[in-house]
Parts: structure tokens; C-alpha cells; sequence
């Protein structure tokens, strides 16, 4: 089958981040990325299934990875090579739809009994991903065994599948998973009737945006956004304010009627919901959240350098978002169908690549914002196993 | 006033010269079409021979209702001295500044009577509060001296609730809440110079020492859409709303001595002075010295420029001065600045060009922010006549600055805000005010900087945007800067154009082919009478 292999090579890596820091997707180009022709990947045991990629994303955690960008954090929870792609719709043998939910925990694993965080329907908090029958790996996407979706094949675990409606179209659907981020984070950041700024207007922060607005309805949400389409889609989504990333202090100041203290706010908004994960933009998080405030990582952040000192005096809350796993009595990912029926998230699926121009598709996705794009994703559907 | 040439509309032929623009930190000459008007101010009036010996007849033969100064003052009474700020004039006057001399003429009579209770108030209103150098320049050194280190010469605060009094209410709800000290003296002093037909009178008090709850009342959007033109108090609904008030604190405040002052238009001193020139009479030492001095600008950092301009003092001087009722004091003020800026003008044009200069009230020792050219174009070079505007019904206004995308974060915290926050969301005065006006009047930031810095009010960016709000309506939004931060531009709704030729060629997308034109040469000031 085709599909983009990423494989572990040192030279090409380092390749890839030095084009990445100057011309962000260059990375695509000249690191471990490539189209190559390798077998399907085998059905680990029973309960799995042959899921075929109809679309897949790009997400900037797959960018982070092309570009050579990635904390070696990962290092022990990836496994290569891999075949990128976790935002995946696809459709199994029998011809049903399903979209999946990439997250290889303990269920997938054949860990019994199951961690704590799986016990819980948390599946977020895995304590086993480098456990088990898989070689280790987060999600698929990173895992050696279970291939991608930047494939036209790979294997999936009862557990991470969701059938997905037949009103649904795969645009709407291969937004699911982003969505169900967003959706995870607007539920655990306490948002309700509280100021609440997102940082960063890409496609997850967009989602965060719709999320919030849908299930956590803050008393005023602003947002940072650096594009001009950015700024009309996040108030489209329920922004009530929507300002330049270098505006960030300013508008949270004069929303909070804060005073300043140096560069920082005397008060700030409840909550900040972080979408890009840079040093920048940490910098920003502690700069305008209340004391007793809540910072969250939605964005997936790196090694940056900051200053902690803001929050250790204004006791503020730095916490994490990551993925997805239950929210109260339903999965994330109910919640996040609904979201994107509800938002028309489907809308942001701007631009479909075929495999054999993945350069030119990372290329977009890398600088989506300055394109007037939103989500790239590839389009599986006419590639030739079918 | 011999020798003083009129204002008069010159008509463009092969044979005229480029004509001037202004803009900004810098000018440059254009030829405009044959068959285009320039319209010339007058040239500047003789000053006052003796202006101190001016001030203290005025002093003791007050016109109207009012006894000689030196028959109101008392030993033991509260005597109070309010004065125009670094506003007017423009640019700041050499010194002695005309508010100096009136001031110290005062002093002098009160301390012959022996009055020795006496505070001077800057009259600031919503404004920035004023630098010491800003004082020294404006009430002199000796004034400075003697008052400053002891408290008394003060700043007006617009903020400090517990020093503003509630005076009264008009008929039409306007409230008329005044500083304290003002409103409890035994006698007010108001000090003022008058640039314009549009400043003096009761709007002197009634905008200086008042506060946002007074100020609502005129500075809003409904009545500067109806002051045709702000420069023309008869026909201002602005002024009327002042005018109710301020009878209101005549008769109900403290008792007023209006002293106002008017000044020529004598603006640039050397080696800038040409630029006051008719172009076709400019020598050839003129011209050298146009071009020297307008290829180095262009090559300068924006900051060498602005010093070099921001360090102009004008060599303007006193015109006249009057003192007794405000009301009959200003009506022969308002003849004054009449007989030194109109100019008859006969028919309106399809487009209206207009150089925009480097300075403006809000931005002396400042920065000439978008909003600030916005400001100073439509709000106050468009309401430059009397009659009708200069361009016609369904016209284009062509403005030319640089429109740097710009902001002085000490004096303008409140416009970045506006200019960031307000503008992407609409343009729209009615909206703006509806929706935005109260969280910024009322935000405890922009009052804490107003109150402990140098900044201007949280409010005072919108009334830079309502002080176009006539303009507005009436262009249909047909403004095009030439030469501006197109991003800047842009935001306000506006068009960019790089060259006039450009903008001209633009405008006839909305007037047709070979529209009327007019250049409105100014600065100097100038007003023209339109029929």
C-alpha cells in the first residue's frame, strides 16, 4: 500500500528542523517524510479491524513532527517508523463509516486489569502507552504497528472506533477528533460564565472557540487571531471579541477594566485556553490571567523558556489538555459529533491534498493562516486500492 | 492692517506653480489640474503694538454686563484663575505666551487689592495633564514659580469626585458639574486664546473644568452631527448645549470674567515661513531651501523629524484682547479671528484636497495617531467653513499624511485601545458610542492614567472619531488619504492612494471625469465662508 513513512533518521531529522526553522513545512522536504510503497499493517488480535483512510488531517502536532520540531519527550511513547495521521474518517471492510479515536491506551494495549486512568474512562491518562502487545506509541499515528491515516490502510481497536452517521459528511467527520480536543478543554478549564481568552485561531483553536461557546458559554470569550479569515471564522463561532496576537494584553486589560503593572494585568481574565504552546505565547498566559487564574496547554507545547515567577506569586493554575476520554456520563467523542454538527465545523476543512503531493499539502498546512486556510487534509478517497 | 492681503480662491492655469501640501512631519508641492481653486488664507494681521498695555485696558473697561477687574477684586476673597492648555495655540506660541501676559496682568491687579487667596487652575477637561515645561511655556516661569511649589497652580481633575460640584441642570438635563474650587470662588477668571472661531465663550468653562457627566451632554455624536459647521457657533449644536450650560453657571456659579485673546497667523517662523508663502511668489532662495529642506525630511528618521518640527515655536501674536461677560466678550473675539481667517469662496467642488500639517490640539509634544489625523482632517480642517463645506453633497474629501500607524502609549493609552478594539468591529459613530463609549469612559485604567500620568481621558478617543461624525455623514465615507500606512487607513474605513494623481484618478470613481476642484491651503488657518 502507499503511504508516508516517517522513519527514525538522525541526518534527515536534523535536516528537517533546520528547513523547518526557516520556512515552516520545509521540513516535508528534506527529513525522514516520505512516500513509500510498504505492506498493510496486520491485525494485531481480535477486536481490531482494517480501517481505510477516506480523509486525513494535518495537525500541528504532525507538523511539529515533520519539522523536527518535537520534544524528545517522545522519544519513549513513538515507535518507527510510523505512518502519521490521527485525525482520521475512514471506513472498515464492511463498508461502514467510522471516524477514530486515535488514543492507544490500555483497551488496545490487551492490558488487563486496566490503569487507573482507563479504569475511569480516562483514557487520556493512559499509564501504559509504551505498554502491552504494540510497540509503544501514543496514539496511531506514532505507533509501528497500527499504521496511519496518511496511508491507504491501517488497523484499529474496537475501542477506537466511532461509526459515524450517514448524514455526516467525512468533511464533518475527520473534524471530530479535533473537535473532541477542544471539546475535553473547554469542559476541564471551569469555564463556565468566566472570562475566558483562547490564544491562537488555528484550526484547534477554533474548535476550542466553538466548544466553549457551545459547553462552557463563558461570560465573555476573546480570542487572538492573526489572519484575517481566522478572525471572521472565530467570531463566527462565538468569539465576542477578536484581536491581533501582539493585541492580547491590551484587549484583556480593557475587558477586565484590569489596571497594568508593568507588562503584565493586575487582574486578567478567569481563564486562558493556550492554542499555540510556544514561549511567546506562555509568556502571554501569564501575563493576562487573574491571580488564582487557570492557564491551559491546549496547544502542544515544546521546550520554552519562561518565567515562572508570575505564577508562583499569582498562584496561578497551569494545567494540560490533552486528548480525550470521557466527560462526566459520555464519551468526548459524542460530545464532539454534536459539537460539529452544531458548529458546522465541517466548514473548516479548507483544502484536500491526494497522497503523491503530501509535500505541497504540508506545505499549506504549515502556513495555513497565511493562506486563508483553515484544515489540510488528505483525500484517500480516489488513491488506487479502490 | 495696512499691508495685510485678504484671503482670496486663486484659479489653476498652465502657468501656476505646484501647489503646497502639507503632511505631516514633511510637505510636498503638487500641480493640479487647470481649472482647479487654491484657496489662499488671508495674510497675517498686525499684532497688538503694546499687547500689555492691551490687556490691562481690557482688564479695566470690560465689555457687557460686567464690572472692571479691579472693582471685583478683594482683600479675603477667593480668586480663581482658569487657563487655556498646551492645545491652542498651534504651534505652541513663542513665549511670552498670551496667557502669560493676561495672567500676570491679573496677579498684578489682585495683589494691588491685596487678594492673596488665588489658585490657578490649568483647564484641561479631558485633556492630558500638562508638563511642568508645558506650564512654565504657557503661564511663564515668574507664575510658575510662585504658584507651583505651593500647590497652587493645579491641574484640573475631571476625575476627583470630591473636588467637582454639581451646579445645575438645564432645561434640556445637561449637567453642569464644575471643579470645586472654580465653582466656590468669589470671582473665576478664565484666561483664554482663541485659534479658532470654534474655541472661547462658555465653551471655555464648560469643556476645561467640567467633567464626563457634563461633557456627555455635547461632546456626543447626535450633537456634533449637527454642528454645520463646529467652526460656525451660530449654526453648532455643540455650542448651544455649551451656552445653555454656561448661562447656567453664570447665573447659578460663581461670578465670570471672561478675558479672551486672539492671535495672527503668522505660524512658521524661519526658515519655515515659506511654507506661509503664495508657491508663485516664493524666491529663489525659497525654492532651495523647499527642496533642501524637503529631501532631507524624506531621508530622516521619523524621530529627527519630529523634533525638528516639534521643536517649532510660532512666531504668532496677540490680534486683540477683550474682557467682562463671556458673552460679550466673545462675540467681539469671534469678530477678530473672523477679520484674520474668512475667506470668501463662491460654489462647492466635487473633490476638496487638503495637505494635513504636523501638528494638531492633541498631539503638541505628542504623536499624530491615526485617530489624531482623522481627527484633524474631518473634524476640524472639513468643518473649516461657514455656510456650506467646500466639497458637495455626495464629493470626495482627498487628505494628504503619512498616517503612521503610530500611538504615544503615555498620551494616547486610550486611542490604541479604540483604534485596535473599536474600528475592526465598525466605524460607525452611532455604534461606537452606543456600544463602547461607557466601559472606556468609565475604565479605572485609563482614569488612573489620566489622573497620576499624562495621558488623556479613557473617553477622549471617541470624541476624536464624533468630531468627525458631521464629516462622516456627510462625505458617505468618500475620504481618500494620500500617502498613509494603507493598513492604517484602512481601518478607518478610509482609501489609501500613493500619489494624488492616484487619488484623483479614485475620486472620479465616485464624482465622474473631470470633476471641480479645490485645494484648501492650509495650515495657516483659515475659514472659509461659502456661498
Amino acid at each position: 500500500m502507499r503511504a508516508l513513512l516517517f522513519e527514525r533518521s538522525l541526518p534527515r531529522y536534523a535536516a528537517a528542523r533546520i528547513a523547518g526553522a526557516v520556512t515552516p513545512g520545509l521540513g516535508g522536504r528534506v527529513g525522514p517524510l516520505t512516500l513509500a510503497e510498504v505492506d498493510e499493517p496486520e491485525l494485531p488480535g481480535p477486536g481490531w479491524h482494517r480501517v481505510r483512510p477516506r480523509l486525513a488531517g494535518i495537525c500541528g502536532s504532525d507538523l511539529a513532527t515533520v519539522d523536527g520540531r518535537s520534544s524528545r519527550y517522545f522519544e519513549p511513547i513513538v515507535s518507527f517508523p510510523f505512518v502519521p495521521g490521527h485525525e482520521v474518517v475512514g471506513e472498515l471492510d464492511d463498508g461502514r463509516r467510522v471516524v477514530l479515536e486515535p488514543v492507544l491506551a490500555c483497551a488496545a494495549r490487551g492490558i488487563r486489569p486496566l490503569c487507573r486512568g482507563c479504569a475511569e474512562g480516562r483514557i487520556d491518562r493512559c499509564e501504559r502507552i509504551a505498554f502491552g502487545h504494540l510497540e509503544p506509541g501514543l496514539q496511531t499515528g506514532y505507533c509501528a504497528d497500527t499504521g496511519g491515516g496518511w496511508s491507504t490502510a491501517l488497523v484499529a481497536h474496537e475501542s477506537q472506533i466511532h461509526p459515524v452517521p450517514d448524514s455526516v459528511t467525512d468533511e464533518a467527520a475527520v473534524m471530530v477528533e479535533p473537535a473532541a480536543c477542544a471539546v475535553h478543554a473547554a469542559l476541564g478549564a471551569g469555564a463556565e460564565g468566566t472570562t475566558v481568552l483562547v490564544l491562537g485561531a488555528g484550526t484547534l483553536g477554533l474548535c476550542a472557540v466553538a466548544a466553549l461557546h457551545h459547553y462552557a458559554t463563558p461570560s465573555s470569550l476573546l480570542v487572538t487571531a492573526k489572519h484575517l479569515e481566522q478572525r471572521q471564522m472565530a467570531s463566527e463561532l462565538g468569539a465576542d471579541v477578536v484581536v491581533a496576537p501582539g493585541e492580547a494584553r491590551r484587549a484583556v486589560r480593557r475587558a477586565t477594566a484590569s489596571l497594568r503593572v508593568g507588562g503584565a494585568l493586575s487582574g486578567g481574565v478567569d481563564v486562558v485556553v493556550d492554542c499555540v504552546g510556544s514561549q511567546e505565547s506562555l509568556a502571554d498566559d501569564l501575563a493576562v490571567v487573574r491571580p488564582g487564574g487557570t492557564v491551559v496547554l491546549l496547544g502542544m507545547p515544546g521546550t520554552v523558556m519562561v518565567d515562572l515567577t508570575p505564577l508562583w506569586q499569582r498562584q496561578i493554575n497551569l494545567r494540560g489538555s490533552y486528548a480525550y476520554g470521557t466527560e462526566g456520563a459520555r464519551r468526548t467523542f459524542d460530545l464532539a459529533f454534536d459539537l460539529v454538527a452544531a458548529a458546522g465545523l465541517e466548514r473548516l476543512v479548507s483544502v484536500t491534498y491526494p497522497l503523491d503531493r503530501y509535500r505541497d499539502a504540508i506545505d499549506h498546512a504549515a502556513n495555513a493562516g497565511r493562506r486563508g486556510a483553515h484544515k489540510v487534509a488528505f483525500d484517500l478517497r480516489g488513491e488506487k486500492h479502490r | 492692517m495696512t499691508g495685510t492681503r485678504p484671503g482670496f480662491v486663486l484659479e489653476v492655469d498652465r502657468s501656476t506653480p505646484p501647489v503646497l501640501f502639507h503632511a505631516g512631519e514633511g510637505f510636498h508641492l503638487e500641480r493640479l489640474p487647470a481649472g482647479s481653486r487654491v484657496i489662499y488664507p488671508p495674510e497675517p494681521l498686525a499684532p497688538l503694538d503694546d499687547p500689555d498695555s492691551a490687556i490691562r485696558h481690557a482688564l479695566l473697561n470690560p465689555v457687557g454686563d460686567s464690572e472692571p477687574l479691579s472693582a471685583l477684586l478683594r482683600p479675603g476673597m477667593r480668586l480663581t484663575i482658569a487657563f487655556d492648555n498646551q492645545a491652542v495655540p498651534l504651534p505652541p506660541m513663542r513665549r511670552p505666551d498670551n496667557r502669560q501676559r493676561v495672567i500676570e496682568a491679573v496677579l498684578d491687579l489682585a495683589a494691588e487689592v491685596g487678594v492673596d487667596d488665588v489658585v490657578l487652575i490649568a483647564a484641561h477637561g479631558l485633556h492630558r495633564r500638562m508638563t511642568e515645561n508645558e506650564l512654565r511655556h504657557v503661564v511663564g516661569d515668574r507664575v510658575y514659580d510662585a504658584f507651583a511649589p505651593q500647590g497652587l497652580l493645579t491641574q484640573h481633575d475631571a476625575e476627583d469626585h470630591d473636588n467637582l460640584v454639581l451646579v445645575g441642570t438645564t432645561a434640556e438635563g445637561e449637567e453642569v458639574e464644575v471643579n470645586t474650587r472654580a465653582a466656590t470662588s468669589d470671582l473665576l477668571v478664565y484666561v483664554n486664546v482663541n485659534l479658532v472661531a470654534m474655541d472661547g465663550g462658555h465653551k471655555s468653562t464648560m469643556t476645561g473644568i467640567t467633567s464626563y457627566r457634563s461633557l456627555r451632554s455635547h461632546h456626543n455624536v447626535h450633537t456634533l452631527q449637527h454642528s454645520r459647521s463646529l467652526m460656525d457657533p451660530g449654526r453648532s449644536a455643540l455650542h448651544h448645549s455649551c451656552w445653555r450650560m454656561g448661562r447656567l453657571f453664570a447665573a447659578e456659579g460663581p461670578r465670570v470674567f471672561q478675558i479672551e485673546t486672539t492671535v495672527n497667523t503668522d505660524t512658521f517662523p524661519k526658515p519655515f515661513n515659506l511654507l506661509q508663502k503664495r508657491e508663485w511668489e516664493w524666491t529663489p532662495r525659497d525654492r532651495v531651501s523647499f527642496m533642501a529642506a524637503s529631501k532631507s525630511l524624506e531621508r530622516a528618521p521619523f524621530s529627527v523629524a519630529h523634533k525638528i518640527f516639534h521643536g517649532i515655536k510660532s512666531p504668532q501674536k496677540m490680534t486683540s484682547v477683550q474682557a467682562g461677560e463671556v458673552e460679550a466678550v466673545h462675540a467681539l473675539t469671534t469678530e477678530h479671528v473672523h477679520r484674520q481667517h474668512l475667506v470668501a469662496v463662491s460654489g462647492q467642488t466635487d473633490i476638496v484636497t487638503m495637505g494635513l500639517p504636523f501638528v494638531g490640539p492633541y498631539n503638541v509634544n505628542s504623536v499624530m495617531n491615526p485617530l489624531l489625523v482623522m481627527c484633524l482632517g474631518l473634524g476640524y480642517f472639513f468643518n473649516l467653513y461657514r455656510g456650506k463645506p467646500l466639497v458637495r453633497p455626495g464629493g470626495v474629501l482627498i487628505l494628504s499624511h503619512p498616517t503612521p500607524w503610530k500611538f504615544h502609549p503615555v498620551h494616547h493609552p486610550s486611542y490604541i485601545d479604540f483604534f485596535e478594539q473599536v474600528l475592526p468591529e465598525t466605524t460607525d459613530p452611532v455604534e461606537i458610542e452606543k456600544k463602547f463609549e461607557e466601559d472606556f469612559a468609565t475604565d479605572p485604567w485609563y482614569i488612573h492614567l489620566y489622573r497620576t500620568s499624562y495621558a488623556y481621558h479613557g473617553v477622549h478617543a471617541f470624541y476624536m472619531w464624533y468630531w468627525g461624525a458631521h464629516a462622516l455623514q456627510y462625505l458617505n465615507g468618500n475620504v481618500i488619504i494620500v500617502g498613509g500606512d494603507a493598513r492604517a487607513v484602512r481601518r478607518m474605513g478610509f482609501k489609501p492612494a500613493s500619489t494624488l494623481r492616484d487619488a484623483l484618478e479614485m475620486a472620479e470613481d465616485v464624482v465622474g471625469r473631470d470633476p471641480s476642484i479645490t485645494h484648501f491651503h492650509c495650515p495657516p488657518i483659515m475659514l472659509a465662508d461659502v456661498t
